[in-house]
């Protein structure tokens, strides 16, 4: 029992009990700040295995921009309505069956006698400047450069789409119609008459 | 040092929450939603799991792209949730059922 097993249990332990209480939790706001802690906790699984740069992608970009946005949107749609435990109890049966079987399979499959250490044995140290992030820049922008651009392509879509399916057309706001102001013709809008010029009245 | 079995441990309980959390809920998408992303979580802690014991660095970069595309995932999912949000005045599972003929 080194202090790095001590380490991964600890995290282990955190981002299991808070999957748990995402998928228990009766609110929705505690079930997403619990999937924020689960996120944590599994950064710091990915630094035990030296991915430090997803590690920190996975806080900066998952825990700041995408659990934000869950956030906004739990709140924006203000339901405030509490889960009932009614189809939790009846559904359960069926859910823990498919989820114990499935984790047991995937045991058997990955367990110690196929996935340890005598089988995987761990790499060799690295040496003090080596870099994760180099090395992984270096391999996305050279031989995994074309799936790099279509994954910017692919979040410029996902922008365009988000926005269109959300932006409402206004209503009741005063706002610029732009086509009519286009459209507007002089002749509609000023009217010049001639008429004579008269001497001031004294 | 951690063996691989134990971090696919992990991520194997990880995955079985996800789809335990779509299998019970049946009240509010937003919970549904993020079990899916409990799943990309665990998936994405395999392929890191893999890449560090076999030396290899291209299971970082799928990482990458899971990531990607797991964001643009969650955003059209939140957006097309508050449009349905909109139309039905609600977000219950067992009321999307409009399709049903």
């Amino acid at each position: 029992m080194t202090l790095i097993h001590i380490i991964f249990y600890v995290f282990s332990a955190v981002a299991i009990g808070a999957g748990l209480m995402v998928v228990s939790s009766r609110n929705a706001v505690h079930s997403a700040l619990f999937l924020v802690l689960a996120f944590v906790a599994s950064s710091g699984l990915w630094i035990l295995l030296h991915a430090e740069f997803l590690a920190l992608i996975l806080v900066l970009v998952y825990v700041g921009a995408v659990m934000t946005l869950f956030l906004f949107v739990v709140m924006m749609l203000s339901v405030n309505k509490v889960m009932t435990r009614e189809s939790f109890v009846r559904y359960l049966p069926i859910g823990a069956l498919v989820v114990v079987l499935m984790v047991g399979i995937t045991f058997l499959a990955v367990g110690p006698a196929h996935m340890g250490l005598a089988i995987m044995p761990t790499p060799p140290m690295k040496p003090a400047d080596f870099s994760d992030t180099a090395q992984l820049g270096s391999v996305l922008y050279t031989d995994y450069v074309f799936p790099f651009e279509v994954a910017g392509a692919l979040l410029l879509t996902a922008i365009i789409a988000s926005i269109s399916l959300a932006h409402r057309i206004p209503k009741e706001r005063k706002v610029q119609n732009i086509s009519k102001q286009i459209a507007a013709n002089p002749k509609d809008r000023v009217r010049l008459i001639k008429m004579p010029s008269s001497k001031r009245s004294q | 040092m951690v063996s691989l079995s134990e971090f696919l441990m992990v991520a194997a309980v990880l995955f079985g929450l996800g789809i335990a959390g779509i299998i019970l809920n049946r009240k509010n998408v937003i919970i549904l939603l993020m079990s899916i992303e409990l799943m990309l979580l665990a998936v994405n802690t395999n392929f890191i799991a893999f890449s560090y014991f076999q030396g290899n660095t291209i299971g970082e970069v799928f990482v990458f792209f899971i990531l990607t595309v797991a964001a643009a995932e969650a955003a059209i999912g939140l957006a097309i949730l508050v449009v349905l949000f909109r139309r039905l005045g609600s977000i219950e599972v067992e009321k999307l059922d409009k399709l049903k003929g």
